[in-house]
């Protein structure tokens, strides 16, 4: 249908063959003829996975995307039924009129269903609802043996091991979410920067449980007193308010910059910029959902800033007991290798537990950042983080990685032989033939 | 809230103007061959919020098929607002030269099953004093070139005879609405080697289409580039165009 399909962070730099189906029952007929061309396949939804786990081991992925429908929808109790390629915006497009939001949004609105289901992905308020798996009441998945309904009474296995299973277990064709119910399209903010980790903790220690929303941006050049400054934000879809579908005009990076636009003089004046701009006291606010949920998403092809070489994004979560001191080890060692980016994020997750065998976060805190590829030193400051996440007996994120170690993702995930043994035989991605070597 | 006929809903152009007309409200009549794939675009339109979806299952070779069209258009509705034709298929054009049963079966269903079609419809909006026919064509109408000739006969046919049916029943405010899509991705396009940067979506030549239909445009080129690249290569002199491998 269209060119050759890459990854988020274009890094790892491979090419995939995309194929698509007209109607979401030609699925199986698709994974029987690609696994007998190529051995093997892998759903590919909006290409929003940064690393290799959106990308199959044979290069032919399945292009999910080409099968997009509605199918039902109940506006009296918010439940949806559609195909697994329509994105999360086409979702809010038709639910956000009707009174209607995502129980769970990561930080992109282009990420496809099938690809909440796969990453079983979470978003600012972990801490009051958990992962987007804990909101699927069923789903169809194509497998070679046959087409399966699952839910928590039919099939459950399969249905544990499809959320958060990173698509290996079968084509989800559709599947059926709930949703929660807003008043209006705002959100009440609050915002309030903060001069080191240890306020960050205090304002979420205070703060986390009062809100649905909360996330935080961290400085990550800042060191010495300052280190681990940033931002602290709160969010809460708002009981009085406008009811207005945002159409905020959409930017685009229109072409790839043979260089990065990220270095280090470009970020460290940007942080300390942003920073300055945050309030210093608690600053209350009306924001329209968009802005809020997604400001990056207003940014088409926001990848490209990063150039030809792409980017990386370290995320990793740490479990509450040594969740402040293992951020500081890391933040010191990132803001002591002057990289990074714009782009860190801390976020407190909670303890609610998710369905899946292979769900990232848990109860401690998550740090997210992006690297451009283009230092050799790279390598050197993963390991070295590596090594504190390790430590702190926390682990990384699948989707977005593209270089953690087959012992650290087994250590991390001790349920994945379970998803190996329901992983079907036509399906492999790179980045599970790499942690399962 | 209008009610319009969409023929060859199963298509994906027609999929794509279905979702935008469903979000809009409106009352949508789908007519295709398959039951199953009518239904899933049914689904689709009424969880987007159309006013209601009917579907009709109609073999569309059929010469009588304007005319049951028109019947389960009048068992009801008042009045039609707006038709949009957009079957079609793609032939493979050396199968075209060597089995003339293929070619003439291609040629109806692009061409004469069109014609069919709009010379029933054009009727009943001839009758209402009201209503736009919209008829996706191709720019493959506008020149026969060697790779293609068949269906671009087939399409030259239909947009000259929209653009007589236009003539004659805009003294009668009805308006036809010739649409001229370049490359498309779509599952007709799926398998060919289309040029990247030329290549539209579905869904922007379907608000092209929305567009057309909304500002009565008479010939749409959609996306609008290829307005300019067809004058060009009409203008081709014909000693030189034969030489061409397009």
């Amino acid at each position: 249908m269209s060119g050759p399909l890459y990854s988020w962070g274009r890094y790892p730099y491979t090419p995939q063959t995309g194929h698509c189906a007209s109607w979401r029952d030609e699925w199986a007929d698709r994974l029987k003829t690609l696994g007998q061309a190529h051995g093997t396949t892998l759903p590919y939804g909006n290409g929003r996975s940064y690393g290799d786990s959106c990308m199959a081991a044979s290069g032919h992925v399945l292009e999910m995307r080409s099968t997009r429908k509605f199918i039902a929808a109940d506006w009296a109790t918010g439940t949806v039924t559609a195909e697994a390629g329509v994105t999360l915006a086409d979702v809010l497009a038709l639910s956000v009129p009707q009174g209607w939001f995502l129980p769970v949004t990561p930080g992109t609105q282009f990420a496809t269903l099938g690809g909440a289901i796969a990453n079983d992905v979470h978003g600012k308020n972990h801490h009051v609802r958990g992962t987007f798996g804990r909101h699927v009441r069923a789903f169809e998945l194509v497998r070679s043996e046959g087409v399966l309904r699952c839910s928590a009474h039919e099939n459950p296995a399969l249905f544990a091991a499809t959320i958060g299973g990173l698509g290996l277990t079968g084509i989800v064709t559709w599947a059926t979410f709930q949703l929660i119910p807003i008043h209006s399209t705002q959100m009440d903010t609050q915002s309030q920067r903060f001069g080191n980790i240890a306020e960050f903790f205090s304002l979420s220690n205070e703060l986390d449980h009062q809100h649905e929303y909360s996330v935080a941006w961290v400085d990550c050049l800042a060191r010495g007193q300052q280190l681990g400054r940033g931002a602290y934000f709160t969010g809460d879809h708002a009981t009085y308010g406008e009811q207005v579908l945002p159409h905020r005009k959409k930017l685009s990076v229109p072409v790839t910059p043979p260089l990065s636009l990220i270095n280090k003089l470009s970020l460290r004046a940007f942080n300390e910029l942003y920073w300055r701009r945050q309030p210093s006291q608690r600053r209350y606010a009306k924001a329209d959902y968009e802005p809020f949920f997604y400001p990056l998403d207003s940014l088409l092809h926001w990848n490209r800033i990063y150039g030809p070489r792409g980017f990386r994004q370290y995320q990793c979560v740490i479990p509450e007991n040594d969740g402040e001191y293992a951020v500081r080890a890391l933040l010191e060692t990132i803001a002591t290798s002057n990289q990074g980016s714009f782009l860190a994020v801390l976020k407190r997750c909670g303890d609610l537990p998710s369905p899946g065998l292979l769900s990232f976060p848990l109860k401690g805190v998550s740090l997210a950042l992006d690297f451009p590829v283009q230092h050799r030193e790279r390598d050197a400051l993963f390991t070295r983080l590596d090594a504190i996440v390790r430590e702190a007996n926390g682990r990384l994120y699948p989707a977005k990685d593209a270089h953690m170690a087959a012992p650290d993702f087994q250590r991390g995930y001790p349920n994945w032989e379970a998803l190996e043994r329901h992983r079907d035989p036509s399906i492999q991605s790179a980045f599970w033939a790499r942690v399962t070597a | 809230m209008k009610n319009i006929v969409i023929i060859g809903a199963t298509s994906a152009i027609a999929q794509a103007c279905a979702q935008v007309w469903a979000r809009q409200g409106h009352h949508l009549m789908l007519v295709g061959r398959s039951e199953g794939k009518l239904n899933a675009v049914k689904a689709d339109a009424q969880t987007r919020g159309a006013a209601s979806v009917t579907t009709l299952v109609q073999d569309l070779a059929d010469v009588n098929a304007g005319q049951s069209i028109l019947e389960a258009c009048q068992a009801q509705w008042a009045q039609i607002d707006y038709v949009l034709v957009a079957h079609g298929t793609l032939p493979d054009q050396a199968k075209c030269q060597d089995d003339v049963n293929y070619a003439i079966q291609e040629f109806n269903t692009n061409g004469l099953s069109v014609i069919a079609l709009l010379t029933t419809l054009a009727k009943q909006l001839e009758t209402q004093r009201h209503g736009t026919l919209g008829v996706i064509s191709s720019v493959a109408g506008d020149r026969g070139r060697g790779s293609n000739y068949l269906y671009g006969a087939a399409k030259s046919a239909v947009s000259e005879y929209c653009s007589g049916l236009r003539a004659r029943l805009s003294k009668l405010n009805v308006h036809v609405l010739t649409i001229k899509p370049g490359f498309v991705a779509t599952p007709m396009t799926a398998g060919l080697p289309l040029p990247e940067k030329l290549t539209a979506t579905p869904e922007a030549v379907a608000a092209d289409i929305i567009k057309g239909f909304e500002k009565k445009r008479n010939v749409l080129y959609t996306p609008f580039f290829w307005w300019p690249i067809m004058m060009i290569i009409k203008m081709i002199p014909e000693f030189i165009f034969k030489k061409l491998s397009i």
